[in-house]
Formats: C-alpha cells, sequence, structure tokens
C-alpha cells in the first residue's frame, strides 16, 4: 500500500480535530479533538520517519504522548473544576470576561 | 556500540537548578508541617533563580556550542535570554509574597464552607511556588531549544504550570476559573498546531535539527511545500504565546481573570521566552525563505500594533487596559524579528527587558490598590490616586510612560533602537505605523495618569494597601530599572551587543 494514505489520513485526522474545537461545545469534547489532532501530528510523525528511514520522528511520538498525557491531567482537573462551581462543561456558560 | 550521550552540565545547569528547586519544593509539599511551608518555599523559589542567574552571568563569556547532544544551543542570544528570565522572575516572584493572592483552598467550591474554613484556618497555597519553578525552567529551555522535539517539550513545561496558576485566584474565583480554561483549551489547540508544523517540517527534511532544517531549505529548487505549511502551523503555535493579533484573544481574559501577580510573571517572562526561541527559529531554521514568510510577519505585526491600541482605548479595567497595551508591545517586538539582522537581535532584548520590569512593576502596583473586596480593578476608582498615595501613583505613572515611549525612560530608547532596526532593513511601513500605534497608545497611558493625578477622589472605600518589605523591594527594583536604562541605555544595550551570537 502506498505510504502516503497515511500522511492522507493523519491530515484528515487533523482537520476533523481543529475542525471540532470550532464547532463544539462542550469543554471535554473540545479537549478530546485537540488530543485527536496531537494522535494525527503522532502519525504524521511516524509515518514520516517511515519514509526517511530514520528513527527521530518515532522518538518524538513517544515525547508527544507524555506530554499529551501531562495535558490530559491538567486539562481534565480545570474542566472538573469548573463544572463543580457551574454544574456545566458548556464553553459557552463560562462567559463572564467580556469587553 | 553505544557511546553514552554527554550532557554538559556546565551549560545546562541554569535550567537544571530550577527544576531542582522545584523538585525540592514538591518535596516540601509532602514533608514540612503547614505552618513553616510558605516561609521556606519562598526561599527554595528566590535563592534557585539567584543561583541560576548568577550561573548564567558566569558562563555568559563561553564560545557558543551546543549541549545535551545538539538539541539545546548555549550561546550569547539565549543565555541573554536565559538571564533576563531569571531576573524578571526573581522580580516578579517578590509579588507572590502577599498571602491574599491565591486560593486557599483550589479544590474547594467558590463559596462554600469548605472553603471558608480554609480561609478562617489560614491555610496558603504553598503549591504555587513549585509550579512557578516549573514553568521557569521551561521558559530557560525554551529559547535555547535547537531541535523540534526539546522546543515543544520546553513549549508544554513552561504552558502546563501556567494553566493551573491561572485558575488559582483568591477573589473572583469563577472568573479566574473561567481564565484557566480558555487559556488552557486555547493553549493546547495552539500547541497542537505547533506539533503538526513539527510533523511537517520533519517530513520536509528528514531531521528535528533547526540546522539540518535550514540545509535542507538552502537546497535550490526543493519542493518547498512541506516547509511553507510547517512554518504557516508553527507560527500559529509561537504568535500565539506572544498574542500576536489574530490569535490575540486570550490576553485580555486571561490577564483580567488570572492572579495579579501570575499575570505579571506571565506577561513578562512569557514573552521573552517565546520571543526568544521565535527568533532562533525564524533567524536559524527558516532564513532561507525569508521572502516567503516575512510579507505575513510584516502584516502580522501592524495589525498587531494598531489593533492592540485602537482596543485599549476602550478599556474600563486597568488588567485589561494592561493586557492590550501587552498586545501593542507583541507587534512592536515582532518588528525585531522581521529586521532580521544583529541589531534587530539587540534591540529586540532591549525591549524585552526594559518592557519586562515595567510590566512587572505596573501589575504589582496593581496588587496594591484596594478596596474592603479585594482588588480594584476599574479604573475609574483609581480618580485621585495620587492624592491617595503619592508614591505609588507615581511610580505607575513612570511605567506607563516607559510603555509609551516617552524620552528619559527605558520604553522610548527600546522603541528607537528597535525601529531603527526595522528602517535599516528597509520595512518603513512598520515604522510608519508603529510610531501611530504608539501616539494612539500614548493617549490611553496619559488618560490613566490623569485620572490618578488630576481627578478629585470620589471613593472613599478605595485605598492602597501598604506593601510589605518585598513588594515595596520589587517595585523599587522596576522603578530604577525602568529610570536608569532610560537615562544611561548602554548599560544593558552594550551587553547586548555583544551577546547576539547564536548557534547556526
Amino acid at each position: 500500500m502506498d505510504i502516503s494514505n497515511y500522511l492522507y489520513l493523519s491530515v484528515m485526522l487533523f482537520t476533523i480535530g481543529a475542525l471540532g474545537v470550532l464547532i463544539r461545545r462542550n469543554a471535554i469534547v473540545i479537549f478530546m479533538c485537540i488530543e485527536l489532532m496531537l494522535n494525527a501530528s503522532n502519525l504524521a510523525l511516524v509515518t514520516f520517519s517511515r519514509i526517511h528511514g530514520n528513527l527521530d520522528g518515532q522518538v518524538a511520538s513517544f515525547f508527544t504522548m507524555v506530554v499529551a498525557a501531562c495535558e490530559v491531567v491538567v486539562g481534565l482537573a480545570i474542566i472538573v473544576t469548573i463544572y463543580r462551581s457551574r454544574r456545566s462543561a458548556s464553553v459557552d456558560d463560562a462567559s463572564l470576561l467580556k469587553n | 556500540m553505544l557511546t553514552t550521550p554527554s550532557l554538559d552540565y556546565n551549560l545546562l545547569a541554569p535550567i537544571l537548578i530550577v527544576l531542582g528547586g522545584a523538585l525540592l519544593g514538591v518535596f516540601v509539599e509532602g514533608f514540612v508541617g503547614r505552618a513553616y511551608r510558605a516561609r521556606i518555599q519562598i526561599i527554595i523559589a528566590l535563592v534557585t533563580t539567584a543561583t541560576a542567574f548568577c550561573w548564567v552571568i558566569s558562563i555568559h563569556n563561553l564560545v557558543s556550542q551546543t549541549a545535551a547532544v545538539d538539541s539545546v544551543s548555549i550561546d550569547g542570544g539565549g543565555l541573554f535570554m536565559q538571564g533576563a528570565i531569571l531576573a524578571l522572575a526573581f522580580v516578579a516572584l517578590l509579588f507572590f509574597t502577599q498571602d491574599d493572592h491565591f486560593a486557599p483552598q483550589a479544590s474547594a467550591l467558590p463559596g462554600s464552607q469548605e472553603e471558608a474554613a480554609a480561609v478562617l484556618a489560614g491555610v496558603q497555597m504553598t503549591e504555587i511556588y513549585p509550579l512557578v519553578l516549573f514553568a521557569i525552567s521551561g521558559m530557560l529551555l525554551f529559547p535555547v531549544a535547537h531541535d523540534l522535539i526539546t522546543l515543544f517539550v520546553a513549549l508544554e513545561v513552561l504552558s502546563i504550570p501556567l494553566y493551573i496558576i491561572t485558575g488559582l485566584a483568591r477573589r473572583r474565583r469563577l472568573l479566574s476559573q473561567e481564565a484557566a480554561l480558555k487559556y488552557f483549551l486555547l493553549g493546547a489547540y495552539s500547541s497542537a498546531f505547533f506539533l503538526f508544523g513539527g510533523a511537517l517540517l520533519y517530513g520536509f527534511s528528514g531531521s528535528l535539527s533547526l540546522a539540518m532544517i535550514r540545509n535542507a531549505a538552502a537546497v535550490p529548487g526543493a519542493n518547498h511545500i512541506f516547509l511553507l505549511l510547517g512554518i504557516v502551523l508553527m507560527s500559529v503555535g509561537l504568535l500565539f504565546k506572544v498574542g500576536a493579533v489574530p490569535f490575540h484573544s486570550w490576553t485580555p481574559d486571561v490577564y483580567q481573570g488570572a492572579p495579579t501577580a501570575v499575570t505579571g510573571f506571565m506577561a513578562a517572562c512569557t514573552k521573552v521566552a517565546a520571543f526568544g526561541a521565535m527568533f532562533r527559529i525564524f533567524i536559524v531554521g527558516f532564513a532561507a525563505v525569508q521572502n516567503d514568510w516575512r510579507p505575513v510577519f510584516v502584516a502580522i505585526s501592524i495589525v498587531t500594533m494598531a489593533g492592540g491600541a485602537i482596543a485599549a482605548i476602550s478599556q474600563r479595567d486597568v488588567k485589561r487596559t494592561l493586557a492590550y497595551s501587552s498586545i501593542t508591545h507583541a507587534g512592536f517586538l515582532m518588528a525585531g524579528i522581521i529586521a532580521l539582522s544583529k541589531a534587530g537581535l539587540t534591540s529586540m532584548m532591549f525591549y524585552l527587558v526594559a518592557y519586562g520590569f515595567a510590566t512587572i512593576g505596573a501589575f504589582g502596583i496593581v496588587t496594591l490598590v484596594r478596596d474592603s473586596t479585594g482588588e480594584v480593578n476599574d479604573l475609574n476608582r483609581w480618580a485621585g490616586l495620587a492624592k491617595k498615595s503619592p508614591g505609588v501613583a507615581t511610580a505607575f505613572a513612570l511605567f506607563l510612560l516607559s510603555f509609551g515611549g516617552i524620552p528619559l525612560t527605558a520604553g522610548f530608547i527600546a522603541k528607537f533602537s528597535i525601529f531603527t532596526a526595522a528602517y535599516a532593513s528597509g520595512n518603513i511601513a512598520i515604522v510608519v505605523v508603529g510610531v501611530l500605534s504608539s501616539a494612539i497608545a500614548l493617549f490611553f497611558y496619559l488618560r490613566v495618569i490623569l485620572i490618578m493625578f488630576f481627578k478629585e477622589p470620589t471613593d472613599d472605600t478605595v485605598t492602597v494597601a501598604i506593601p510589605s518589605f518585598l513588594v515595596t523591594t520589587g517595585i523599587t527594583i522596576c522603578f530604577v530599572i525602568t529610570l536608569v536604562l532610560g537615562v544611561y541605555p548602554n548599560l544593558l544595550f552594550n551587553l547586548a551587543n555583544t551577546m547576539t551570537t547564536l548557534v547556526p
């Protein structure tokens, strides 16, 4: 199979994630879309690693996974705090800060 | 046969010292009784930043070289940024020591009994200090990172602790939590763009190192589509961090919602780190295709300068005003990158230091103006502040004049030199728009001064808190540096001139 198909897939996943962040309103779903973007980057890194025949991209994808895990910990903590004080995880309800 | 990679601890020491201090702080949280924690944490934080700063000074004359298997470049430009970050962070930490900035217990619901009990028991969130130290270590790594993995990891190490401490304000906690959510979601979103851009650059060059990307970009006739897409996506991440205009919408909200001491730290130090990294990436990595990205940067710089200045005029809130002013400054600073020259780097370094100290000082003063419920951020209630506390009002006026670029303040020299560099590189449009937006910006700085000095006090509930010794020291340092750099700019300028080397 042509290896560039993996690149197309990764670009599609990234686009779905990027659009999802803009369209969806629930903080958790937005957060999942961001994770999707990070994983799409991982797929691109690994594919390029295969194309170039060196391991740099694969190593980079491990770093991305660790960083994504850290982000989950902090992100969910923030979202849960907001949910506890407002009983809602919708980003439209978080609108105290306005011009 | 594997060879052990050498790490050059001497060169990495500033970063490692700060990381060590942060880990020590985590241990203190676990093992030291609540009554002593705050004092010990403050001492650890101040001592580590001061030690790391001294270490940076001791190695600042070394020949440019890479460390940690070419992933970190220790050179004049990088070390200057590290020194600036540490000096600014040290002063910013002095303002953290006021014990009423942070929520006593961040996990307690706002307005709940648990929160009231924690306030009554005098509980303090001393976890702030290790978190700030972690953020500083990321900031130290960001401007010296020489490959894409290191850049990404440094970006996240500096951002993630900031997301947390943004949400820890003691008063107006809903606002603060909301700011944390916005900062986190948008910050993670922009990091994802940064990462995908990095992946495309790797696809283009087959290497994560900036030097190899530059070599691949310099090959004539190469297909540049991945390179250009990578530059665009990576710029999104970087421009978000500095708060340039299409990606600035988080800045006012986060600056307003975060605890004011954190805002000062964030506004000054993040900007130094992000501009340091941006300069290195674009000069070392992407200089070969400068004709492709420079016009876009010119446009963004112009929009940022003008947009920030115009939006600031209608603000009623001190912290939001300062936030929009920081957006304007991001536009001015981008002129230093667009200049693409040694003069551009020198003036950008000077600008970052001048802007950083004035910003930290200004936000430090915002923490002092209070009524019975906490800080007063409404500008109209600042009327007649000079009658209540002439010293504080004078210091704030000086910082604002420095933001505006009035002669005899550091801001004037900074603006003058950065516009000179931009002019020398042939970007006259930036200079024209820059001077015009300076004039607009000056209008609202002068309005604040007018409110403080020439209006009668209307609100007796607003008072100026008596600052503690550390806070007074912090404001004094910022005041003196802003004034001295305005009168004797060569003290710093000569140093910046000798520290423009960048590892290719």
